[in-house]
């Protein structure tokens, strides 16, 4: 009865004149008020995006629900937009997430609460506006737009050095984008219109493919984050509120992957084959060396910040072993397998680093402290907090049965199909993955009570244990039965693959 | 001698301006202090009427008269009303400015209305001497306004800059406007454009065009010549800044498209090469320099010098779609300036000049909605979606790419970075800082809806420029 309806403008719009009205009641004075009207337009966003699923139909690879209406005629550009097996999930992870995130923030912030609620209504819109546009003039709108709202959340609601943060931030963004922005228009002119999809079969010699790669490769590895461009996401993620925190690792760093799979690989397929060895190179990089660096931080949030990193890699490296696999056999299924892994790997982090960065929320609104050092036997004082903490430091360490397990596991398993040591190498991650995590969870929740202010702790309330088995339980459900996030996903990734396949040359 | 009367016609907006502003000098004699506000009235009234007769006679056809000297056309008229609003704009922000200063004279809006007849001109002209004509109207207008705070050192010595400097590039654009009459033999832009194609030895011609764009990237205010910008935005009273850095810059792209485009169209390799060196170093100088600003008239002024360049951008094509990419951009900026230097006018008060860049801390918490509209200006002056000055920097940057120029397109795109990070500290200023000052923020009625009419414009056309974007292209088209 959905299909009917334009399901993904209402996705889109809901979210954003929602926030417009939260603006308009005003001061702190009605900060109730702004905060329920917040909830519900989230709750009513997340239910409007329930038919996206449902109503999916699994065996297309086409577009769907798509809507187009001219724009901008002078360019003809077009709002298009449309979903397929690859978006279609990473739309729900947002509206689900930007529902917890609304949760997190309820009693926490204390001042400008209407800005602070309004600015993750309208950035819910703008992302799923990113993951839906099939028009590149409509994507690199939300793209751009986007950045505004977390601009401002994280320079009025962050730490101490919030501003320096927020303006990297920006300006590292925006930075990538702009050549993104270029490439887009040298497409644009030469293939006589914005749509996306014509970009995927236009004809383009192996220069302007390696220039174009370029190009939206410092646009996506900027946002993924991929080495070397990652050291803005460290000081983002210290710096930004929970909440802020949440939708960065959850949702913000998959738009670059998903950038990865819209647009560098179907539109420069030669390119990406020619340059896979340095893609492969980047990821491996992020995933042992960052791993490393992960272990040397003393800051709770610095350290799954750095493991975001080091995760988002596993993505890359699915997504760009391919090549090596197709040179070694015909036989496709290792690549759909990495592609997959690495779609898997994006929706899990999504869900565990939202959960870890909530966990280190939670205990940083009690302590104001984010230092490993100050804590110290959490789970004396905090005992659901820590079980809940303990499952999820699991599945970001990859233990099988959490969704973490899963997209590592088809990466790996893909990679053995291309290199040995390129397999070799992701694996080491997970042991180096499983020593900072559980290093962090033995030095911050067990051992013996540190000091006075943790004897003083309470433990979670009824909102953040909610919050927290939300997310434990999508955590679990797509550890232990991932098929029907893979089963939405097939047709699209098998279509992505025979362009990414087909020489453009 | 068989003498005709020229059609008139055409003129009817020029002679309509012309009148009343002699008309409003002789009337304002006749008044004192406490009715001064009738002239003020009154030349709102004028610009209202103009914007009615020049679109009631719009057409996109273009008409010459006066012996072919002068020339109506659509993209004429486009730039006229947004002239006349712009202006109109212009004297509404002013007056109470004005007013607590003891500037509020009836001079202010007699030159202001004598500097738009210039603009209209210069618009309008399909000859090297209506050319100069209308630009020198123009100038000597905004040199009194400058000079209208007579008391204040730095407006007089910011008024006798602009002065000089623009003598000397009226001189500089006169002597190149010389050697090309000499090699064409026309001072008509038609006939010289047909001629320029035809030299065979096109030295003098080269140097003629070389003067002309000196004289060209004085008015416009490009690196290297831009040495008077910042200081006549800095040292004028900020309702004259006002007006400086909005309506003349539509009447000096008017000029710089007839001087190229329509006059040396044809001889495009020999211009174009300077044209760009002139926008890499508006870009590169306008957008560095911004950042070591404090005062923010000096800052938006750097900042008026890189859109300077990305202005010129479109017209570097030559092609019609990147002069309507141009003019876009033009009315864009003029409309994100207005807004701009609006908004210090919205927070200074009597004996209070909001000039510096801490000025505006702390906004946010001090009036939340005059903060929203400052960071909608200034995103869109970087150029961020979904605002007006993104697709401003879209069209001119797609029209570069389809003339196979894409270093140059990746070129501006770098600097808008480095331009992006001093509209990021306004915000930041105002966002993320305490507040210094209590005082509440606040203006006239009609001040406040329009200021917000005009920011609300900037994301509005933002998220729907289809219509005026496609209306530059027609009225480029047809001329």
């Amino acid at each position: 009865m959905f299909m009917d309806w334009p399901l993904l403008s209402l996705v889109i719009w809901t979210p954003i004149v929602g926030g417009m009205l939260v603006l308009a009641t005003g001061s702190d004075k009605n900060a109730v008020e702004a905060k329920v009207l917040t909830l519900v337009v989230a709750i009513a966003t997340f239910l409007i995006s329930l038919p996206l699923y449902t109503e999916f139909n699994t065996q297309l690879a086409s577009m769907q629900f798509v809507e187009n209406i001219s724009w901008i005629e002078r360019f003809k550009i077009n709002y298009h937009l449309g979903v397929d097996g690859i978006s279609m999930p990473l739309i729900l992870l947002t509206t689900f997430t930007t529902m917890l995130v609304v949760l997190a923030g309820w009693e926490v912030i204390k001042t400008r609460v209407a800005q602070y609620m309004a600015a993750f209504l309208i950035m819910e819109g703008l992302m799923i506006g990113v993951f839906a546009a099939l028009d590149a003039a409509v994507f690199y709108v939300f793209w751009e737009a986007m950045l505004i709202p977390m601009f401002i959340v994280i320079g009025i609601w962050g730490g101490p050095r919030r501003v320096y943060a927020t303006i990297k931030f920006f300006l590292y963004t925006f930075f990538g984008s702009v050549f993104m922005l270029i490439a887009l228009l040298y497409l644009a002119v030469k293939s006589g219109s914005f749509e996306i999809l014509d970009f995927h079969t236009f004809k383009l010699g192996i220069e302007a493919q390696i220039l174009i790669f370029i190009a939206f490769l410092l646009a996506f590895a900027v946002k993924v984050p991929m080495f070397p461009v990652h050291t803005w996401l460290p000081d983002a993620h210290v710096e930004a509120p929970t909440g802020g925190s949440v939708i960065l690792a959850a949702i913000m760093l998959k738009l670059g992957a998903y950038g990865f799979l819209r647009f560098s690989l179907p539109i420069t397929p030669d390119a990406s084959g020619i340059l896979d060895w340095l893609m492969i190179s980047l990821s491996l990089i992020a995933v042992v060396y960052i791993g490393f660096v992960a272990l040397a931080q003393q800051d709770m949030k610095k350290l799954i910040a750095y493991s975001s990193i080091s995760h988002m890699g596993f993505v890359t490296l699915g997504f760009f072993i391919i090549f090596a696999i197709a040179r070694k056999d015909a036989n496709m299924s290792g690549a759909v397998m990495g592609i997959e892994g690495g779609i898997v790997q994006m929706i899990s982090h999504g869900f565990i680093s939202g959960a870890m960065f909530l966990c280190v929320g939670v205990m940083y609104d009690r302590m104001h402290s984010r230092q490993i050092a100050d804590y110290g036997g959490v789970v004396n004082t905090m005992p659901v907090f820590a079980a809940f903490m303990v499952l999820f430091s699991m599945a970001n360490a990859g233990l099988p049965g959490t969704s973490g397990f899963v997209g590592e596991f088809m990466v790996i398993l893909s990679a053995f199909k291309a290199n040995f040591w390129f397999a070799f190498l992701a694996a080491i991650t997970l042991i180096v993955g499983a020593a900072y995590t559980l290093w962090m969870v033995k030095r911050v929740l067990f051992g013996d009570v540190a000091n006075d202010k943790v004897a003083a702790l309470t433990d979670i309330n009824l909102r953040e244990a909610l919050i927290l088995s939300v997310l434990a339980v999508a955590v679990l459900f797509f550890g232990l039965y991932p098929a029907p996030l893979l089963e939405v996903m097939e047709p699209s990734v098998e279509n992505l693959l025979q362009h990414v396949m087909q020489s453009k040359l | 001698m068989n003498f005709q009367i020229p059609d008139v016609m055409p003129a009817l907006p020029e002679i309509f301006i012309l009148s009343m502003a002699c008309i409003i000098l002789v009337t304002d004699l006749f008044l004192n202090k406490t009715n001064r506000g009738a002239t003020y009235m009154l030349s709102q009234a004028t610009l209202v009427i103009a914007v009615l007769i020049t679109v009631a006679s719009f057409s996109t056809s273009p008409m010459l008269t006066f012996s072919d000297t002068f020339v109506r056309d659509g993209i004429g008229d486009v730039l006229k009303i947004a002239i006349y609003t712009a202006t109109f704009t212009v004297f509404l922000y002013a007056r109470d400015y004005l007013k607590d200063r003891g500037l509020f004279k009836g001079e202010f809006y007699v030159l202001g209305l004598f500097a738009v007849l210039g603009m209209m001109i210069l618009i309008s002209a399909h000859n090297f001497l209506t050319i100069y004509l209308g630009l020198e109207l123009l100038s000597l207008s905004l040199y009194a306004l400058v000079a209208m705070h007579r008391d204040s050192a730095i407006a007089s010595e910011a008024a006798m800059k602009y002065f000089v400097l623009g003598a000397i590039a009226s001189g500089m654009l006169l002597y190149g406007m010389s050697m090309i009459y000499g090699v064409t033999g026309s001072l008509d832009l038609a006939t010289i454009s047909q001629q320029a194609a035809q030299l065979s030895d096109k030295l003098v011609l080269v140097f003629g065009i070389v003067f002309l764009l000196i004289g060209i990237a004085f008015k416009l205010g490009a690196v290297p010549f831009h040495m008077w910008v910042p200081d006549v935005y800095h040292g004028a009273p900020t309702a004259v800044t006002l007006f400086i850095g909005s309506a003349p810059k539509l009447a000096a792209f008017a000029m710089l498209m007839r001087l190229l485009i329509d006059g040396l169209g044809s001889v495009i390799a020999q211009w174009q090469d300077i044209l760009i060196l002139l926008i890499l170093m508006s870009l590169a100088v306008g957008n560095i320099v911004a950042i070591a600003q404090v005062n923010i008239k000096r800052m938006l002024a750097y900042s008026t010098i890189s859109h300077i360049g990305f202005l010129m951008l479109g017209v570097v094509t030559g092609t019609q779609a990147g002069v309507s990419a141009s003019m876009f951009y033009t009315i864009a900026y003029t409309l994100m300036s207005l807004g701009s230097f609006g908004m210090i006018i919205l927070l200074s008060r009597k004996g209070f000049e909001a000039e510096k860049l801490e000025d505006f801390k702390g906004l946010n918490e001090r009036s939340p909605w005059y903060a929203f509209l400052m960071l909608v200006l200034m995103f869109s002056m970087a150029g961020v979606p979904p605002f007006l000055g993104f697709w401003a920097k879209l069209s001119v940057l797609q029209e570069v790419v389809a003339v196979d120029m894409v270093w140059l397109a990746v070129a501006s795109v770098v600097f808008s970075i480095i331009g992006a990070f001093y509209y990021l500290r306004v915000i930041k200023i105002m966002y993320f800082d305490k507040p210094e000052a209590t005082e509440p923020v606040g203006c006239s009625r009609d001040m406040s809806v329009l200021i917000s009419l005009n920011a609300i414009f900037v994301l509005m056309i933002g998220l729907f420029p289809d219509s005026l974007l496609s209306l530059c292209l027609k009225v480029v088209s047809a001329s």
